[in-house]
């Protein structure tokens, strides 16, 4: 969309100037195409600064360390100082649950790439340099690297756990049609463009302030405080952007701000630790890769009678927040379809293997490829078009009911689904792709249309709350600070949005400043697509407040009810008269009236109760729906997706731009998790594809030219979110199985009834080989 | 006369370094020396773009802006060229540039982290000549990853930014930098250091670097520094002696011969590029998605080559052109065919101080049919899994002769001895009488397993290409045999 009509657009119009609702550039945008706005590696050096570079042992994956011998590496030249888990004066955990994630292990290797010293040296060359002269001898064992390894063995990193409705196996008999498979879903590495990072600078009295490129401040500050065994409130933790993060900076920014927090109060200098890319990608966590394993039984309109479903996660060495994100899959192994009678099962397999974590989707889109495989399934056994399948299976009325108990109340997917039909011209074009295929003897076509539905609240109930702190100063420009944290998603600039909003003055006027954990306490991280949803209602409620302290004010002192005093374009209007909004700010400073508010907000009725799995997890659903068209080459299973229509939901949008950027980005983002990104771990547990001349993320190319993206005429959130907007981080990355769906739409065509043995990501090997499962037998 | 210093051009004035470490990169010098934080570090291994930078260098006389990934390219390799970083575009009171402007109104940016080397890349296609379309656009970002937007934005930014007629501050400026860029290149060796402890030199003949390269078989020879400079950033080598290749004026040399081309060891992957056109346009196809252009504009033929790595990826298909190296050593030359410099992995036929000079690609008959496919996860700035060049000898339908080479396949870009020989005679109508020689593959090559493929996955693509080729040579189309890379031949009969 060009920007002229995004500008153009308002789609929730507030009650104020009309910040909310329109297409505004990111509030950084200038400064980033300058090259000014500051990450924290830009933030200019303090003089006295040392740096920390991570040791780790390069051949072991798995194994007791015998000997740790670092006097090379304390010979080295610059090296100030040698850290080991023996230097932690508190806690060795950087874990964000469970208590199981050492900063610097000791005596026990888990993973390969696992950190076990840090160099603290005069320069980062220096510290780089002796970080690789350690000499560290384990007593190796068998690392246990896939999934089958992981399940072979039976240990888990949090137990198992299931959703049951009906008796899914014996419903499943009496199916006129049953069918059942097994597909691989790979993990994705999150390449933030910017690296982990963290700046530690020690203070007066013990007091530690720490710069860390991280969507969890509140954590770091606790993990710092407890590292160093000190109160939380001796440390500060601060974000004012990252570049980028996508869940990987969610629980695991948390190792490298401890570790340049304990390099700073070892040395008394401010610390800084940047992870060299390389080892980032070994040694930080990935999304979790799964085994889905399936089954189900159906009628001849292709209609589910009962599923069995387990999702086998590969989790790695510890917990971290595996079990969150192994059960959002299960929430989301259903999609947008309604299973009669179900077990959904849940594995969170241990491996010997890097700790798997948060990845936008958080678990959501591995549980979706369960659903949408066995869609693609039953069309292909059936003789269906997939399309039918899936609008068949959909959330109606009177199969409105979750496995989890929770009532799907506000579908729309039935007839978001049928105008993307429509808009993107599916039956044509499904014609069209058969006649194609029938006379191309090397190339085929496939396509799908897809539905995404996302449940949206933590399903952690207690992290569903948030804060803010606005200050409106005399000369009426207002500063606003929040508890989350700003990677890109545009959450600052619809915050600030909102602000202006509610003072009715214009978004200028609005500073945003960094998260700080002195300004805002006890946050909860920026993710779960809940940014705007909670900060922006608690930024709203802090502004709120303050408005009606200065209404009152006006009201009082031009004697009409402070309901009568409007806030708009700048200017307060009371009894007739025009009031610029920054002189009602300075008489409230003269006549005493505070300008300075906090806000807090918690998610209303949700109710999720783990032990019986029921209740409502959710506040509401996301909707979207997507239609992929992609070609292969059969001769060598390379792929191009040619045509891509997205119509997705977002209630009342609050910023068009920022909303289509996070869609498009989004799809962009699936759409390489499902294709080209593919994690190659060898026999002895090393990630050999640790860089991008090996892991291959989508390139401009790689997005169709003719890509048609688009807003669902929403009338709002039925439920009355902040300008009844919907979260939009994560649901849109699950567009993109739609790809994944068209290219085993493609490949299926090889071979009618047949179901194609495709595992992701589908790169021209994998699709090579399912191409050959259609031609063997 | 040797200098002793390294200068270029920022910000209209000359900047003259005598302080330059031999493994010093551009980035470390933009951002640890002048405190110039626009440019990033997303990887440091050339492969993200983060840390993109246009250098202006004179081309046959006239100036051009290349993009550069600062992290890997040495600093000693900028002498004589302009430098533009993301903070020197700004205009007269912090005003954007058109390129950065378009970026912003197109919501171009999220994170904001890859953008100021966005802004950078687009900044070099916004001075390319001409309105830029999106296969333009396509090729100037393939080298710059963004991991927030989908692209989509940035692409519709350069569509409309980069329109054929610059109007900035260095478009205004372009007499002035040209001439003051044609006095900077005063023909002197550079040679900054200690002969014994190490040293930067920069070499401006063949002779002086034939001289110096005796001297110190030791040294390292750097042309781009695609790779090299990934030693130094990741494998953290120390390579005290650094004889840059990009200022030796002999090596440039590039020109038609009675055969076909000749190409000096220091022509970019960029400057062959129509030279290349004019053999075949499946080696345009190749040098398009070979790196990005920060890559084929500072990496050399001679780099790819003496490197010497079993994925380089023009290795197959000069040799299954019949390509001739040629080396010297002192005052010694002598030549080779070029598959013949491959030995082993890692190990090529190549004397202590000896170097690649250049090579002679021979053009194609009448009666040669060439086909070069390359196979890799993603289709634009990857390294393939699997390399296949061919050329057959065509006469009334049937196969006289064939010339076929594989990268990806063994330890070293290799011809296929055994596929050649049973490709001899075969007619081109009969694509069941194929298999056979297809199966003849597996004699030439047992590949291994890797985190770009599998060994099966590559004899069978390996296989599958040589039958495309066959299919292609026989006469069906391309439109009907590819999904990227079309020949012009076959989209112009489809229009």
């Amino acid at each position: 969309m060009p920007p002229e009509v995004l500008q153009a657009e308002r789609t929730a119009p507030g009650d104020g100037n009309g910040a909310v609702g329109r297409a505004l550039a990111h509030d950084s945008a200038r400064g980033h195409v300058q090259g000014t706005a500051r990450f924290i590696d830009d933030v200019p050096e303090p003089a006295a600064l040392v740096h920390v570079a991570p040791g780790y042992a390069n051949h072991a994956a798995r194994g007791r360390i015998t000997a740790l011998d670092l006097d090379a590496v304390r010979a080295a030249p610059g090296v100030a100082a040698v850290l080991t888990a023996a230097d932690i004066p508190g806690k060795n955990d950087c874990s964000p649950v469970f208590g199981d994630d050492p900063i610097l292990a000791d005596g026990f290797i888990a993973f390969h790439g696992q950190v076990v010293f840090a160099v603290v040296a005069l320069s980062r060359d220096e510290a780089r340099r002796a970080s690789r002269l350690a000499r560290i001898t384990v007593d190796e064992e068998e690392p246990r690297v896939s999934v089958e390894a992981g399940l072979a063995s039976g240990e888990t990193v949090v137990p198992d756990y299931q959703f049951l409705r009906g008796e899914p196996g014996a419903d499943m008999k009496q199916a006129p049609h049953t069918g059942s498979g097994s597909l691989h879903v790979g993990g994705q590495e999150h390449f933030y463009l910017e690296g982990q990072v963290a700046l530690a600078l020690p203070g007066e009295g013990g007091a530690m302030h720490v710069l860390s490129s991280t969507q969890h401040p509140s954590e770091i500050q606790h993990l710092v405080a407890a590292m160093l065994g000190k109160p939380d409130s001796d440390v500060v933790c601060e974000c004012r952007r990252m570049g980028g993060a996508f869940g990987g900076k969610e629980s695991q920014a948390a190792q490298w701000a401890c570790l340049a927090a304990l390099a700073a109060s070892v040395t008394g200098s401010a610390a800084k630790l940047r992870l060299d890319r390389d080892d980032d990608m070994i040694m930080t966590g990935k999304r979790h890769d799964f085994r889905v394993d399936y089954s189900y039984g159906c009628d001849d309109t292709g209609r589910l009678v009962a599923v069995d479903g387990a999702l086998n996660a590969r989790c790695g060495y510890s917990a971290d927040l595996s079990m969150a994100v192994c059960d959002r899959a299960m929430f989301h192994a259903d999609n947008a379809y309604f299973y009669p009678s179900a077990r959904i099962l849940s594995r969170r397999v241990k491996t010997d293997t890097v700790s798997n974590t948060a990845f936008r989707g958080f678990g959501g889109p591995q549980g979706m490829m369960l659903a949408e495989r066995m869609m693609d399934d039953i069309a292909c056994r059936l003789g269906l078009d997939p399309l039918d399948v899936r609008k068949r299976n959909l959330y109606g009325r009177g199969r409105d009911i979750t496995p989890y108990g929770m009532k799907v109340g506000d579908n729309i997917l039935p007839r978001l689904v049928r105008e993307l039909e429509t808009t993107s011209d599916y039956r044509e074009r499904r014609r069209g792709i058969a006649a194609f295929n029938g006379s191309n003897r090397f190339l085929k076509k496939g396509m799908s249309l897809t539905p995404v539905k996302f449940g949206i609240a933590f399903t952690l109930k207690h992290l569903n709350q948030a804060g803010a702190l606005v200050h409106v100063y005399t000369d009426g420009s207002v500063l606003v600070n929040h508890g989350g944290t700003e990677m890109g998603q545009g959450l600052h600039t619809k915050v600030a949005q909102v602000v202006a909003e509610e003072f009715g003055i214009g978004f200028e006027h609005v500073k945003i400043t960094a998260t700080k954990t002195d300004m805002v306490p006890n946050t909860t991280p920026t993710a779960a697509s809940s940014g705007s949803d909670l900060n922006g209602m608690a930024a709203k409620r802090a502004a709120a407040t303050i408005k009606d302290r200065m209404a009152a004010l006006a009201g009082r002192l031009y004697q009409v009810p402070k309901a009568e005093v409007r806030f708009a374009d700048s200017t307060v209007t009371v009894g007739g008269q025009d009031i610029p909004f920054a002189e009602l700010a300075k008489t409230c400073f003269l006549e005493r009236v505070s300008l300075s508010s906090t806000g807090y907000f918690a998610t209303p009725k949700i109710t999720w109760d783990r032990a019986s799995a029921s209740g409502r997890p959710f506040l509401y659903f996301a909707y979207g729906a997507a239609c992929s068209e992609v070609t292969i080459d059969t001769l060598t299973g390379e792929m191009r997706v040619d045509r891509v229509d997205l119509l997705h939901d977002v209630g009342n949008s609050l910023n068009p731009a920022i909303d289509i950027g996070q869609i498009e980005g989004g799809f962009a983002q699936g759409m390489g998790w499902l294709t080209t990104e593919e994690l190659v771990f060898d026999a002895k547990g090393r990630l050999t594809t640790h860089a991008p001349s090996t892991y291959k993320i989508p390139v401009a190319s790689d997005v169709p030219e003719d890509f048609r993206v688009a807003l669902w005429k929403s009338k709002g959130n039925r439920e009355p979110t902040i300008y009844r907007s919907k979260a939009v981080g994560e649901p849109p990355l699950m567009l993109a199985i739609s790809v994944f769906s068209a290219i085993s739409n493609a490949i299926a065509s090889l071979n009618p009834g047949r179901v194609p043995a495709l595992d992701a990501p589908a790169t021209p090997e994998t699709i090579a080989r399912a191409i050959r499962s259609m031609q063997d037998a | 006369m040797t200098r002793s210093s390294v200068r270029f051009l920022h910000r209209g004035e000359v900047v003259s370094l005598t302080d330059v470490g031999a493994n010093e990169t551009l980035l470390d010098y933009l951002r640890l020396r002048r405190h110039a934080y626009g440019t990033k570090e997303g990887c440091a291994e050339g492969d993200c773009g983060a840390c993109t930078v246009a250098l202006g260098t004179l081309q046959d006389g006239g100036l051009e802006y290349a993009p550069v990934n600062a992290c890997i390219c040495l600093l000693g390799m900028i002498d004589g060229k302009e430098l533009v970083a993301v903070e020197d575009l700004a205009g007269a009171n912090g005003a954007l540039h058109p390129v950065q402007d378009a970026v912003l109104r197109h919501h171009g940016s999220q994170c904001g982290f890859c953008t100021p080397g966005i802004v950078m890349s687009l900044f070099t296609l916004y001075h390319a000549g001409g309105r830029a379309d999106r296969q333009a656009v396509n090729d100037t970002l393939a080298g710059n990853l963004c991991r927030c937007t989908g692209y989509r934005p940035i692409v519709d930014a350069a569509l409309e930014a980069c329109d054929g007629t610059p109007r900035d501050a260095f478009a205004a400026h372009r007499a002035n930098t040209t001439e003051r860029l044609a006095a900077l290149n005063d023909g002197e060796d550079i040679f900054i250091g200690d002969e014994e402890a190490g040293f930067l030199a920069a070499p401006a003949t063949v002779d002086a670097l034939a001289r110096l390269y005796v001297r110190h078989p030791d040294a390292t020879l750097v042309a781009g520094a695609t790779d090299v400079g990934l030693w130094i950033t990741k494998q953290l080598r120390a390579l005290p002696k650094i004889i840059l290749l990009g200022r030796v004026a002999g090596l440039a040399e590039m020109r038609e011969t009675e055969q076909g081309f000749y190409f000096g060891a220091g022509v970019t992957h960029a400057q062959a590029e129509p030279a290349m056109a004019a053999i075949d346009p499946d080696l345009v196809e190749l040098l398009r998605r070979f790196g990005g252009k920060q890559v084929r504009a500072v990496g050399t033929i001679g780099g790819n080559i003496a490197n010497g790595s079993p994925i380089g990826d023009s290795m197959p298909a000069l040799i299954a052109l019949g390509t001739t190296l040629h080396l010297r050593r002192g005052q010694a030359t002598r030549s080779m065919p070029l598959e013949d410099f491959f030995i082993d992995y890692g190990k090529q036929d190549r004397a202590a101080g000896e170097f690649v000079t250049g090579i002679d690609v021979p053009r194609l008959e009448s009666d040669h049919v060439f086909r070069c496919y390359k196979i890799s996860k993603r289709f634009d700035q990857d390294i393939s899994a699997v390399l296949g060049a061919f050329r057959f000898t065509v006469e009334t339908g049937r196969i006289t002769h064939a010339r076929v080479a594989f990268g990806g396949m063994a330890a070293t870009p290799k011809r296929a001895a055994a596929t050649e020989s049973a490709l001899r005679d075969l007619p081109l109508d009969d694509p069941q009488g194929w298999e056979a020689i297809c199966k003849a593959l597996a004699m030439d090559f047992q590949p291994i397993d890797d985190m770009r493929a599998g060994a099966r996955y590559r004899l069978e693509t390996a296989q599958a290409l040589l039958r495309k080729a066959l299919h292609e040579a026989g006469g069906t189309a391309s439109t009907e045999t590819r999904l990227v890379g079309l020949r012009p031949e076959d989209t112009e009969r489809a229009a």
